[in-house]
């Protein structure tokens, strides 16, 4: 529940942020730059005379479109993936788990770095950078709770019945790993999230103009002792959205076990 | 003569063991050593044996759930082995499945309603109208209401979880049905219902049953005829009357005597098996059962014994089976 | 004064729905060398009687009523003192012996442990010890074995190895809950054999629980019938067994199939399922299930009549019920 209204809340601020800040976010403005907290300015200004809150609000929709973006490219590719590896078996699987574990050798931040090094610094380019470290996570966690489903005694019905792999993948496997998978996106999506503000912070994300937490953690450190809310205020965001993001994949698990849903 | 509709012959089936190293002699499991029988229409035909003895391979191999070495299974004269698992689909809604675990076997996201509706996919597109009636009609069959369709299995109790799974096996009027301990899970006043209700169906439908259990005591109340199995072998085979009342292998005898009987008096003595089953990796020359025989002796370790008729109908594979069944279980002299 | 005296134990467990109550006014005496079968189906509270005497309920379970071992009572005991009583005066086998031992010790540390723990003794003196008790209970080469890990052993073997664990201390009374359902006809009654045979060179008490009739028929001189968390049959094993009186005995030992029985009989089933013990109905139990059930049973709790010397019936129907044995209760 309260995960689930930390989330409506971020999804509410990057929606009103589409039409309307209350302060400019793009603009520039060196007389109004590290305002204090008045009724105008709720939380302040920046070094370029930016509202801080308009930032943040704006900084929203970048997170979630990372999150949302990046998570599906892991979710598709890796699910994918992970059931083709758990329904063929044999050398397929094989060649799966190990092209995974060798993607897996490299740190997260490393590897995104290393996409946006080929690709070009950039918004989409880390996104896409984010999205592929995704992949394996996903492919890894989807063969080995679909290869234990695999083994039970329903799906050995539904093959007496004559139901193929490709069939008892979809009505059989998916469904009782969805809850897991759910799980892992939701932590993922705050997992990208944080990626993305990484990226930021080294430069190697969102590109100045445009507003990104990680953006604003990076400007704000070099003023981090005679500003120090400037840097609070990012990090808050991004602590308050995993916070969030995580409850919400937990009463996600939940809802979408019948045996508990049922009972409620 | 009523018609077959099982036959398995020479059934064999080795698992190979992961090689200890790379130039290690490959080993396996020898779960299947050529089991061969046959059930007429509308019997019942019981499989015993304890744990390790290949009962349950025997099943998934007779449903064509897994590869088979060598040998042939026949439904209704159809051949199993060899066929890929797409030339099997239409085949399948002649022999059907009820599992051990009434917990397992039904998947937990669908409704009961599916889970029973699921072998008809076998069969290729019906239309809902019929779908929905043959469901309710099977399910009425079983003892169940028609209205517990959109219920999860969580809601049903582990009996009636039970009869779920038999109504999933019967819905598509199948000829036979393969029961793996169906009923071992159970508790025993629910278990004597599921065993009614699986006799009423014979009666009614005229289905015939590969029954596995371990318990003699259900496998007498269930079957026509019986199987003992050893070892990836059948050791004893005839009519549930015969086998039961005059054994022919000592070890249908000492598993007939292990079995705890409820009754006012004290434990009786017994012969009972030293050491427990094992060797099943080996294969070994002479009889599978000597090491473990009160009857043994040394053409024992030197010839296999093979199944043969010891009364009519009546098959033992055991050097001494006259001696077993006139003697009963003795020390040689 | 007997060695270990229940009384009046409830034994309930606080769920989502509400408390269960597993065990309701349990009444028990055992003496020194006695054997006691608990017998009934998944739910009777069985195997919640044996957790609570052990003093080993789950978290949410609370206990009133006494279980007074040689007059002391367990149930005022600290959890450190109870610990002492366990391995030490009680033991108990379960009925999964892969869960009970330790998958990564082998089974000779698992056995020294206590002995160590309990009795003090030394390194080499316990391993001695060890493969004294591995001997004792019929396991082949205790020298060898006692390197090898749990699932080394096969399932009647790691069954030989908890008996010796629960030996090492040499208990007044040893609590086997279903010790061997999980085993083959074959292993089942060598199991048992072990365990009467201990029984009788130890002197030591026995509870036995089982679903399984025959197991209880052969191996107990009491037995107590459970049915819906109470005591509903209790008495000498022979005695019952000669003369079943309540009703839901009589089902359960219609209900199994028999050796012996062909196949012209045909099993009779007690209708319904056990009931919930969340919601206990206010009368007898059994009453929704019983065919001999009147307005009087589903409002008051019958109370415990003797049939003969120690043969105790918990029905309001026993007369009936012992005339209508002849061609049985159930249609």
């Amino acid at each position: 529940m309260v995960g689930g209204s930390i989330t409506a809340f971020l999804l509410l601020c990057a929606l009103i942020s589409l039409f309307w800040t209350p302060g400019e976010v793009y603009g520039i403005s060196i007389a109004t730059r590290f305002l204090p907290v008045s009724a105008q300015h709720w939380l302040g200004t920046d070094q370029f005379g930016r509202d801080i809150l308009s930032l943040l609000m704006a900084g929203t929709q970048n997170s979630i479109t990372v999150g949302v973006v990046a998570v599906s490219i892991g979710l598709f590719a890796g699910v994918g993936l992970g059931l083709l590896a758990s329904a063929r078996r044999g050398w397929t699987e094989e060649l799966i788990m190990r092209f995974s574990d060798f993607s897996f050798a490299f740190p997260a931040i490393l590897s995104a770095i290393m996409i946006t090094a080929i690709l070009g610094p950039g918004g989409v380019n880390s996104i896409i950078a984010i999205g592929i470290y995704n992949v394996p996570v996903f492919a890894r966690l989807t063969r080995g709770s679909a290869n234990a489903i695999w083994t039970r005694e329903y799906v050995m019905a539904a093959r007496a019945s004559g139901k193929g792999k490709f069939r008892i993948t979809i009505e059989h496997i998916l469904p009782n790993i969805l809850s897991i998978l759910i799980v892992q996106a939701t932590i993922q999506f705050a997992i990208a999230i944080l990626a993305e503000a990484a990226l930021s912070y080294l430069g190697l994300g969102t590109q100045p103009p445009h507003p990104s937490w990680g953006r604003m953690l990076n400007e704000a450190q070099t003023l981090m002792f005679f500003q120090p809310m400037q840097a609070v205020y990012p990090g808050g965001a991004i602590a308050l959205a995993v916070f969030g993001l995580n409850l919400l994949g937990d009463g996600l698990r939940d809802v979408l076990d019948p045996r508990l849903s049922r009972k409620r | 003569m009523s018609k077959t509709v099982l036959k398995v012959s020479k059934l064999v089936r080795h698992y190979p063991l992961p090689k200890e190293s790379l130039f290690a002699d490959p080993k396996f499991v020898y779960a299947l050593n050529g089991v061969s029988f046959e059930i007429k229409e509308g019997k019942s035909f019981g499989i015993v044996g304890e744990s390790g003895c290949g009962k349950s391979t025997l099943a998934r191999n007779v449903m064509a759930l897994e590869p088979t070495d060598s040998g042939s299974v026949q439904i209704l004269g159809e051949e199993v082995v060899g066929k890929t698992f797409n030339e099997l689909r239409p085949l399948r809604q002649h022999f059907q499945m009820v599992f051990q675990d009434p917990y397992g076997s039904l998947d937990p996201h669908h409704t009961v309603g599916r889970i029973v509706a699921e072998p008809l996919a076998a069969i290729g597109k019906l239309p809902s109208q019929e779908k929905t009636e043959r469901v309710a009609e099977v399910l009425s069959s079983v003892g169940l209401k028609p209205t517990d369709v959109d219920k999860y299995p969580h809601e049903f109790s582990g009996g009636q979880r039970q009869r779920i799974a038999i109504a999933r096996a019967l819905i598509t009027k199948p000829e036979l049905i393969v029961a793996d301990e169906p009923v071992s899970a159970l508790d025993v006043s629910v278990q004597a219902q599921v065993l009614n209700l699986l006799r009423d169906l014979q009666d009614s439908f005229g289905v015939t049953y590969m029954f596995i259990s371990h318990d003699l005591a259900v496998v007498e109340y269930l079957c026509d005829e019986v199987a003992v199995m050893y070892l990836g072998s059948i050791v004893e085979k005839g009519r549930t009357e015969d086998l039961f009342a005059s054994p022919a292998h000592p070890y249908t005898g000492i598993l007939l005597d292990a079995v705890p009987k409820p009754a006012a008096g004290k434990k009786r003595k017994r012969i009972q098996l030293s050491g427990s089953v094992t060797g099943q990796t080996e294969k070994r020359s002479g009889c599978a059962f000597r090491d473990r025989c009160p009857m043994v002796d040394d053409r024992c370790k030197r010839e296999t014994p093979t199944l043969r008729e010891v009364a009519p109908d009546h098959f033992a594979a055991c050097h001494y089976s006259k001696k077993m069944m006139e003697h009963g279980l003795s020390k040689p002299s | 004064m007997a060695l270990l005296d229940v009384e009046n134990l409830d034994v309930s467990l606080s769920t989502a729905m509400g408390p269960a109550r597993a065990v309701r006014g349990l009444n028990i005496s055992l003496e020194k060398g006695e054997t006691l079968g608990i017998v009934g189906e998944s739910g009777c509270g069985k195997s919640m009687t044996a957790l609570a005497l052990m003093g080993l309920l789950p978290d949410n379970g609370t206990t009133e009523g006494t279980i007074s071992l040689q007059g002391e009572d367990l149930l005022l005991k600290s959890e450190k003192e109870m610990c002492k009583i366990r391995g030490n005066r009680m033991a108990m086998i379960f009925q999964e012996p892969m869960t009970s031992l330790n998958p990564v010790h082998t089974v000779g540390r698992q056995i020294m442990e206590p002995l160590r723990l309990h009795r003090g003794l030394s390194k080499s003196e316990a391993f001695k010890e060890t493969i004294g008790l591995m001997e004792r209970v019929g396991i082949p080469n205790p020298s060898e074995r006692v390197h090898n890990y749990p699932h080394q052993l096969s399932g009647g073997q790691r069954q030989r190895v908890m008996i010796a664990l629960a030996l090492s201390c040499s208990p007044d009374i040893l609590i086997a809950d279903e010790p061997t359902t999980a085993l083959d006809v074959t292993i089942q009654d060598q199991i048992l054999e072990l365990i009467q045979n201990l029984v009788d060179e130890e002197g030591m008490a026995l509870i036995l629980i089982s679903h399984d009739l025959g197991v209880i028929a052969e191996n107990t001189e009491k037995v107590a019938v459970m049915y819906g968390g109470a005591v509903v049959e209790s008495g000498p094993t022979d005695q019952i067994f000669g003369n079943l009186a309540h009703p839901y005995t009589q089902g359960l030992f219609a209900a199994m199939p028999k050796l012996g029985m062909g196949r012209n009989g045909r099993l009779t089933t007690i209708p319904g399922t056990v009931p919930d013990l969340i919601n206990l109905p206010a009368g007898c139990t059994f009453t929704d299930r019983c065919p001999l059930a009147t307005d009087e049973c589903g409002t008051t709790a019958p109370s415990i009549s003797t049939v003969e010397a120690g043969h105790k019936v918990t029905c309001h129907h026993i007369d009936q019920a012992i005339n209508g044995r002849g061609e049985g209760l159930y249609k």
